[in-house]
């Protein structure tokens, strides 16, 4: 347009001719992103592809039923071949401090990784763009497409873009339910009305929720919704390796003109592809912002355009602050936060491994009689008594023996026969222990309870729990 | 207010205060109208469905007749239905039959802490572990017998100690005699009572209550049943009444025990509970499982 006295190289052309369409978000139109193939476009893809176990996973078996279910209303929650009760919930808590600073690490040498490869919001995002470009065409043609009045042609467009997102969010929905109740159970009651009344208020909810957040809000999300964008915005450090335009080698950026001139200007030939691209509408250029995903699509955009003006790739490339600036890079392996970060991972995992592995069949707790704590009996003997509570957590009913130590002449009464604990349920026992009064030493007389069991599979299971002994004060 | 309207075109209504301080006919934005209307019809909706108006007596039902107090009975009648299953069974049921239950009997206790709380609690403690002059229920020693079928009797039909004053019977030195004769007896479990006080307590007419050899019981019936008045085991170290030792045992050997005209005496009284309905049988039974389990049933 503007350099029809120049002569520029033809491949650019076509470029120039749209780079005035592309400006930077200010929130007030939809993004309409454009999509170009590339290695970082495809690393995309592989990674959103993670998504799918979460819609596949619920239909996963094992050993005759769902092999990951989180059953809520029995309070149990099977993972293959594991059931967890929510006595062993700490577990939880580790998974949680693993995942939060495995963002951290992550966030702290890559950029915000999440943000731009795995969070749902830009996942669903692209698939739902992705949707849109199948149907409606290019950027410039969804543009016209918006402005153009209502015709048939286009409500027919616009309402099978609108039905499959809808369907995809019902998916989604369903997906999420299916975790938390037998899949094919929920695919068989669900459109009969039979499911449970939470089952369609969550699918609702999630349905409504993708559609909205997926087809309209998009990168508004990441702007002023999610807390997440700005907590990752903070973990950054001058170490970080983020897609970042190489200022140094760009400027004074410049339109591509006759070869002499290009030469006194930088690599940067301003064709706005890399905001064409960004599908949060920023420019790169202006260095590290919040509304940066740091989904480096707008690499693949910059070298495919160096390629066609002959300059080198990596003007928009994966580095670092200190590297740009030209300071000296550190090793990964000679900083801190690394090993530190590292080393609580570590730690989360370990203990995660543990729980998953040391996972007890029964497990016993002894609460002792406050009232009265103890009385004395006709025999000159002092009696406690105590309540037991057995915890099976395997599926069969078992019959658990019980034994008390720490003092020699402790007799146990009412454990004659053994407690049979009912499976998945804690079963409750009364019982007492009589020490003759002479022979009591101490007010608090410290003992320990035995359980023992044998499993069906021929296994002895032993567990114990410590407790107290008290007597009148001498 | 402004008499002319120095902003026209503005669309203000004219009302003009301080100069410049003008109320303008902007209309709401497009969020709060739907808001609104929202709201609106949300209060239709919910007065067609559920009470709402007060109208007259009763207010208005609402289509679905959906009430708090419907939502509250049909809890009541789950909570009733998951406990049915238990109390069938134990209906039919003697408290020795359920005590050979572990689950019956889990149920049971359960069910009668309440009662317990309710009705046993203020004299023999929250656990039983009694109170001064009401005896500890959570021990093995008993008054009236400790077999289901002797509780059983007593929380039904109460209990009313007696114990003859000795003030005017026995001279000041044989009460001391036979209350230094207790403490021993209760000391050494009943192996180191004095020559004294043994002869005492077998002519003074002790034995009528306390049994031959002291520890209460009368006779021994062949199924193992025990005959007894309630007069305590003076074998073992357990004290009737608190707190126990030699100006103790004087006190209720001076006043006895609910002896009447005699102000100091011991009360020992239990109301029965199976009168005028206090507690129906289904209850007693279910409060003589609890007792029996406190540590000491026999």
């Amino acid at each position: 347009m503007r350099n029809q006295d120049a002569s520029p190289p033809s491949v650019v052309d076509a470029l120039y001719r749209e780079a005035d369409d592309w400006h930077v978000n200010a929130g007030g139109e939809t993004i309409h992103a454009k999509r170009l193939s590339g290695p970082w476009r495809r690393f995309k893809w592989l990674m959103a592809s993670v998504w799918l176990i979460y819609f596949l996973g619920p239909y996963l078996r094992w050993n005759g039923q769902q092999a990951v279910l989180f059953d809520i209303p029995n309070r149990q929650y099977h993972l293959f071949s594991t059931t967890v009760l929510p006595q062993d919930f700490w577990m939880l808590s580790l998974l949680l401090l693993f995942f939060a600073i495995l963002l951290a690490v992550v966030t702290a040498l890559v950029g915000r990784a999440w943000c731009g490869f795995f969070c749902f919001q830009t996942v669903w995002t692209d698939v739902f763009t992705w949707i849109e470009e199948r149907l409606e065409g290019s950027p410039v043609a969804r543009r016209t497409l918006d402005k153009a009045p209502m015709t048939l042609g286009k409500l027919r467009i616009k309402a099978i873009k609108h039905g499959l997102w809808i369907l995809i969010g019902f998916l989604t929905g369903f997906s999420f339910v299916a975790w938390f109740t037998d899949a094919f159970v929920l695919w068989r009651t669900f459109f009969v009305g039979e499911a449970n009344g939470a089952a369609y208020a969550t699918v609702a909810l999630f349905t409504a929720g993708t559609y909205v957040l997926a087809g309209f809000l998009r990168e508004q999300t990441c702007f002023w919704l999610c807390p997440y964008a700005r907590i990752q915005g903070v973990m950054l450090d001058r170490t970080t390796i983020v897609p970042a335009y190489d200022e140094q080698r760009g400027e004074p950026r410049g339109r591509v003109r006759r070869a002499e001139e290009a030469k006194a200007i930088g690599d940067c030939v301003d064709c706005n592809q890399c905001v064409a691209v960004c599908p949060t509408g920023i420019d790169i250029r202006q260095g590290q912002q919040e509304g940066c995903i740091t989904c480096a699509l707008c690499i693949d955009a910059c070298n495919h355009v160096m390629d066609k003006v002959g300059r080198p790739r990596g003007l928009i490339r994966y580095t670092s602050l200190d590297e740009l600036e030209g300071h000296s890079t550190k090793p990964l392996l000679l900083r801190a936060r690394v090993w530190v970060y590292s080393g609580i991972l570590a730690l989360a995992l370990g203990g995660i491994l543990y729980g998953l592995t040391s996972l007890a069949p029964i497990e016993l707790k002894v609460l002792h009689e406050r009232a009265p704590l103890f009385v004395l009996q006709s025999d000159g003997s002092i009696q406690n008594a105590y309540t037991l509570k057995v915890l099976n957590k395997t599926p069969e009913p078992i019959a658990v023996t019980i034994s008390v130590s720490g003092h020699d002449q402790m007799t146990l009464v009412g454990a004659d026969t053994p407690v049979m604990a009912d499976p998945g349920n804690v079963t409750p026992a009364r019982l007492f222990v009589k020490i003759p009064r002479r022979d009591l030493a101490e007010v608090q007389q410290p003992i320990v309870f035995h359980a023992e069991t044998r499993l069906p599979s021929g296994q002895t299971i032993e567990t114990e729990r410590e407790s107290v002994f008290i007597g009148p004060n001498r | 207010m402004a008499d002319h309207n120095p902003f026209p075109g503005e669309n203000n209504t004219g009302h003009v205060w301080d100069d410049n301080l003008r109320e303008l006919k902007n209309l709401p934005p497009r969020w709060w109208m739907i808001g609104l209307w929202a709201s609106i019809l949300w209060v239709v909706g919910y007065t067609v469905l559920y009470p709402s108006w007060p109208v007259g007596q009763e207010p208005t039902q609402g289509i679905l007749g959906w009430t708090q107090m419907k939502e509250y009975k049909r809890g009541l009648e789950q909570v009733a239905a998951k406990r049915a299953e238990f109390e069938d069974k134990i209906q039919g049921m003697t408290a020795d039959e359920i005590i050979a239950d572990p689950g019956l009997t889990q149920y049971t206790l359960a069910s009668a802490k309440v009662l317990f709380g309710d009705n046993c609690s203020a004299c023999h403690g929250s656990g039983g572990q009694g109170n001064p002059g009401y005896p500890v229920l959570a021990d093995d020693d008993w008054l009236y017998g400790g077999t289901t079928t002797k509780i059983a009797q007593t929380i039904s039909g109460g209990r009313q100690g007696a114990m003859t004053a000795h003030q005017n019977i026995l001279k000041p030195e044989e009460v001391d005699t036979l209350a230094h004769w207790v403490v021993q007896m209760n000391e050494t479990a009943g192996k180191g009572g004095s020559e004294a006080g043994w002869a005492l307590f077998k002519t003074k007419g002790c034995t009528a209550c306390h049994g031959q050899t002291a520890n209460g019981v009368l006779a021994e019936l062949p199924n193992g049943d025990v005959v007894t008045v309630g007069a305590a085991n003076l074998t073992d170290g357990i004290w009737r009444f608190e707190p126990g030792g030699f100006e103790s045992a004087k006190h209720t050997i001076l006043y006895g025990v609910n002896q009447h005209g005699v102000p100091e005496t011991r009360n020992a009284v239990m109301p029965a509970f199976a009168d005028a309905g206090k507690l129906t049988d289904e209850e007693i039974k279910k409060l003589v499982v609890y007792v029996h389990e406190l540590g000491g049933g026999q």
